[in-house]
């Protein structure tokens, strides 16, 4: 991505250095610029084919519960696979909640490391960290769960006095601790998404035109100051961009949720309170449901989830896309 | 105000600021820094040559393995990677050489969407179209529910990397009479090799990990899986059954399992990003 | 053959693998409450015969009979019967019937973590019931010190722990607990997966023991086993007969022994809180499911001699992992209704 920030390309190989020798599979490409622009037409195709192949099969197998509950599967709270009684709503508002949890976390952190790495870090120091921060989120969740339930979950325990004592006069953090909650689930999300919002915030702080800065710098304004009213301005929108994306990988998130959430469907005021999350529940109970009912609802949760992200993904879409097209 | 008063409560909040962010990047490293640190404390130390060579042991018994688990991941990422990384890096190729107007921003946009979806609706996906019409688990299913989680990301860094190409390096084969197709396969596309070899890397290390999908798919497997018909045991779910289990001897080999997957994870991270810098001062 | 073919045709033969025609796979999938035992009888019988291989995954009981249900799995394990719906749910699936072969007996213990207490609580009906239910909330309610006088319990709130999977576990338990407490039949009702009124969830018996074992004030339900496995302390419930015992494998054989004349054929029957004065209320027989018909002649081989051999010998290897055996009128019964799988 770095690799042609200059505009005037260098020189790059002549195509005669820059061949490959040519094996038949290359030839027979070569041959046409149809088959070519066929075939990777297909491919990308496919894309649009497979995600409607998917939004399908959630659609039909997920007749039962619609036909039965209608909207209502959004607003009730019940959760009751005995009576064959099903509501995602306790589950709409874990998922909401743990995300949001995340996002009030990671975002105020990530952003001010970006800032930082890109703006104030000498740039060795600032490609190294770069280096590590975006290995953390190649870590696999369920190790993120792991350390969630040896390490996070007791942490917690012990610092739950002070929150308390603290927030303990509004209902937030009112109620009972036992350590699993939507808290320690978000948390644990907001440690997974912090990597992503650091990158893209950082690189797209990077790719605002130095004239901005020296401009900036020119007028007499402090290193602060032209970071805040001459780049972060021309970089909100792609921050923006990638907090939307980080949440949509947050909602989705399941493994190391359900292993420090509590795993109970009820909605409650408080945040210590142990909750339930939509990728949560289909984890825990969908191998083991039984009756076509049951079975449905699962999958009309998980069509309630990809509606989530479609709402949030095309937000995020149009942000960048308005951001690269806008300032400059 | 003075100016001077002004300039003090300017130069004061830039101090601050800086401050700031940089204390919210110390946090930032340090949370990885732990974790990794953690991680290896534990999972190094429990790791042995049982662990890479033989298979589990009933409850209770020491001395088991996760070696048909290592293997299956392979078997896994392998059948994920024919499949992901085709048909998103071909994908990536058509928007980045021929893609503009409504079509290619509705490819964009779903495949935005697609990386969104859960990996747990991928599984049940996968579990629906493969696994109920075969009526059994099998390592395919798992495979191709990774693969389809491949293509968006393969897609975007594909597309990344070609547009990063500069546009004289086509103009220049244009111009010696290739044509288009030449141009892209034989010019643009070994420039951006590295770049695409860098997210085919990523990609694999991202999936690897991935647990959700496998559950329903893949299943898992006592015994080492034979071809690909048959389930197969995976490390991330393998760490995840053993994780929640009450046997130490359980536990010491989830670290283990955590740490090789981190590992291998990291190693091909770095690796990557070596290629890609290396070739990059070739280059210039 | 350029070098990249290669490098991809070694790698799909690598990946893909000589398949050597001799192992037979057998998957199976269900209970979580037999898993030791099963997975010590699949390996006897592996070393015994090693071409065969029973793989076996804990998935939970309501696993079991989904994935039986669906055709994907050979067999099935549960420790909560199928029901009349599910059993009819099946046979519309897949065209035949499923059999119930029970496999070995095991009881489900409250477990506990009450800051200050290590001696052995008795539990009343009522209490487990109140605790479970949400009415009783605090450690120190006179249901649960008038059994245990003499132990001075906390004025804390009770944390309740519960499955949050499917299980058979949960099946036995509130199978218990709508015996003995009409308002949870009426309110709650059976099944492998209900609408707790309290509580968090932990995911198998390891996530239920390890969240006790991990929170203060808190009680849940396990096997038996795994309540030794993890040393924890469990209590003593009282049964039919008004005397306070305490999980063992004498208590558990006879409580299923004071059952076992009323057996039905398909072996589906719930024996918990029977009556006679030395039985553990809260036990069961865990099954296997097993199709009535399997169309692969050597899985069908395979299957019905391993139950032949589980019947037998496999019984002798229950105790020394803490599970009852089948009482021996079971056991014939059960001979004889092998015949049934085709």
């Amino acid at each position: 991505m770095a690799a042609s920030s200059t505009p005037l390309a260098t020189a790059g190989p002549t195509p005669s250095q820059g061949v490959r020798p040519a094996s038949s599979f290359w030839r027979r490409l070569r041959s046409g610029d149809e088959i070519a622009m066929g075939v990777t037409f297909l491919c990308a195709f496919s894309i649009l084919a497979i995600t409607a192949y998917l939004v399908w099969e959630l659609w039909i197998n997920s007749a039962l519960p619609r036909h039965q509950f209608g909207f209502n599967f959004l607003r009730t709270t019940t959760w009751d696979p005995v009576a064959g009684n099903f509501g995602a709503a306790p589950f709409i508002y874990g998922t909401l909640v743990t995300s949001a949890i995340a996002l009030v976390l990671a975002v105020p952190l990530g952003v001010g490391s970006a800032i930082f790495l890109a703006e104030f870090a000498p740039p060795l120091l600032s490609d190294a960290l770069a280096f590590l921060i975006e290995l953390l989120a190649a870590v696999p969740s369920v190790i993120y769960g792991l350390l969630g339930i040896f390490i996070l979950v007791p942490a917690l325990r012990v610092v739950e006095p002070y929150l308390k004592a603290a927030f303990g006069w509004t209902p937030l953090f009112s109620g009972p601790f036992y350590g699993v909650s939507l808290f320690s689930a978000g948390v644990v999300l907001s440690i997974m998404i912090v990597p992503f919002i650091i990158s893209i915030s950082r690189e797209v702080i990077r790719a605002v035109p130095n004239e901005q800065r020296e401009a900036a710098l020119a007028l007499g304004a402090t290193r602060w100051e032209t970071v805040w009213d001459a780049v972060l301005p021309f970089a909100s929108r792609g921050i923006a961009g990638s907090i939307f994306l980080a949440l949509a990988r947050a909602l989705g998130e399941t493994m190391a949720v359900t292993m420090v959430v509590g795993n109970d469907p009820k909605i409650k005021a408080s945040l210590l309170a142990p909750g339930y999350s939509i990728a949560a529940v289909i984890a825990n109970e969908f191998t083991e449901a039984t009756g076509e009912l049951y079975t449905q609802s699962l999958i009309e949760l998980g069509l309630v989830l990809f509606a989530l992200t479609i709402i949030i993904n095309g937000a995020a879409r149009l942000m960048l896309a308005a951001s690269e097209r806008g300032k400059v | 105000m003075t100016g001077s008063l002004l300039l003090w409560r300017r130069k004061t909040l830039n101090f601050i600021m800086l401050a700031l962010t940089g204390v919210c990047t110390v946090l930032a490293a340090g949370v990885l820094v732990f974790i990794l640190g953690y991680l290896f404390i534990h999972g190094a130390a429990s790791l042995n040559w049982n662990f890479f060579t033989k298979l589990p042991t009933p409850v209770g018994e020491a001395g088991g393995g996760m070696a048909n688990a290592i293997v299956g991941s392979g078997k896994l990422l392998l059948i994920a990677a024919f499949i992901g990384i085709p048909i998103g890096f071909l994908a990536g190729v058509y928007l980045s050489e021929f893609g503009e107007g409504t079509f290619a921003f509705a490819v964009r946009y779903v495949t935005d969407l697609l990386n969104g979806v859960p990996s747990i609706v991928m599984g049940i996906f996968a579990y629906t179209i493969i696994v109920l019409p075969q009526k059994h688990f099998s390592t395919w299913a798992g495979g191709i529910a990774l693969g389809v989680m491949m293509i968006p990301i393969a897609v975007r860094s594909s597309e990344e990397f070609l547009r990063a190409v500069p546009k004289a390096l086509r103009e220049g084969a244009v111009a010696l009479g290739a044509s288009r197709a030449k141009a892209i396969f034989t010019v643009v596309i070994p420039a951006a090799k590295n770049g695409i070899i860098t997210g085919v890397m990523l990609n694999i290390a991202r999936v690897s990990g991935e647990t959700a999908p496998l559950l329903f798919t893949s299943f898992s497997n006592r015994y080492w899986s034979e071809g690909l018909n048959q389930p197969t045991a995976s490390l991330p779910v393998m760490i995840y059954t053993y994780a929640v289990a009450p046997y130490e001897d359980w536990h010491q080999q989830a670290w283990s399992a955590g740490f090789v997957l981190l590992t291998l994870v990291l190693g091909v991270n770095v690796i990557a990003r070596l290629v890609l810098a290396r070739n990059q001062h070739v280059a210039r | 053959m350029s070098r990249m073919a290669q490098w991809v045709i070694l790698a799909v033969t690598m990946a893909v693998g000589v398949s050597s025609a001799q192992n037979i796979l057998i998957n199976g999938a269900g209970a979580t409450f037999p898993y030791p035992m099963y997975s010590k009888w699949f390996d006897e019988y592996h070393k015994k015969f090693p071409t065969l291989q029973f793989n076996y995954q804990s998935i939970g009981s309501g696993g079991g009979i989904q994935q039986v249900t669906q055709g994907t799995v050979d067999f099935g394990a549960t420790d909560g019967p199928m029901n009349d719906m599910q059993l009819k749910e099946y046979q519309d699936k897949r065209g035949n019937a499923v059999l119930h072969f029970p496999t070995v007996m095991g009881a489900d213990v409250p477990v506990y973590n009450v800051p200050g207490v290590t001696a052995q609580l008795n539990f009343t009906p009522e209490a487990l019931a109140g605790i479970f239910l949400g009415t009783i909330t605090k450690w120190n309610d006179p249901a649960i010190t008038g059994p245990n006088p003499g132990i001075k319990l906390p004025a804390n709130d009770i944390v309740v722990v519960h499955r949050s999977d499917g299980s058979g576990t949960t099946y036995i338990w509130v199978d218990y607990l709508c015996k003995v407490s009409q308002d949870w039949e009426t309110k709650v009702g059976r099944g492998t997966s209900v609408n707790w009124p309290v509580g968090l969830g932990g995911k198998g018996n390891e996530g239920v023991s390890g969240q006790v074992k991990q929170t203060p004030n808190a009680i849940g339900y396990v096997e038996l086993i795994f309540a030794r496995q993890n040393k924890m302390t469990f209590g003593k419930v009282k049964n039919a007969a008004g005397i306070f015992v305490e999980a063992s494998l004498a208590s558990v054989t006879a409580d299923a022994a004071n059952s076992a004349k009323q057996i039905p054929d398909d072996f589906r029957v719930s024996i918990t809180n029977s009556a006679g004065k030395d039985s553990y209320p809260i036990s069961s027989f865990t099954w296997l499911l097993i199709p009535s018909k399997i169309q692969d002649a050597t899985k069908k081989k395979a299957i019905t001699d391993f139950v032949k051999w589980m019947l037998t010998d496999g019984q002798a290897m229950a105790m020394a992992l803490d599970y009852a055996p089948l009482p021996k009128a079971v056991v014939a019964k059960e001979l004889k209704a092998i015949a049934k799988i085709q």
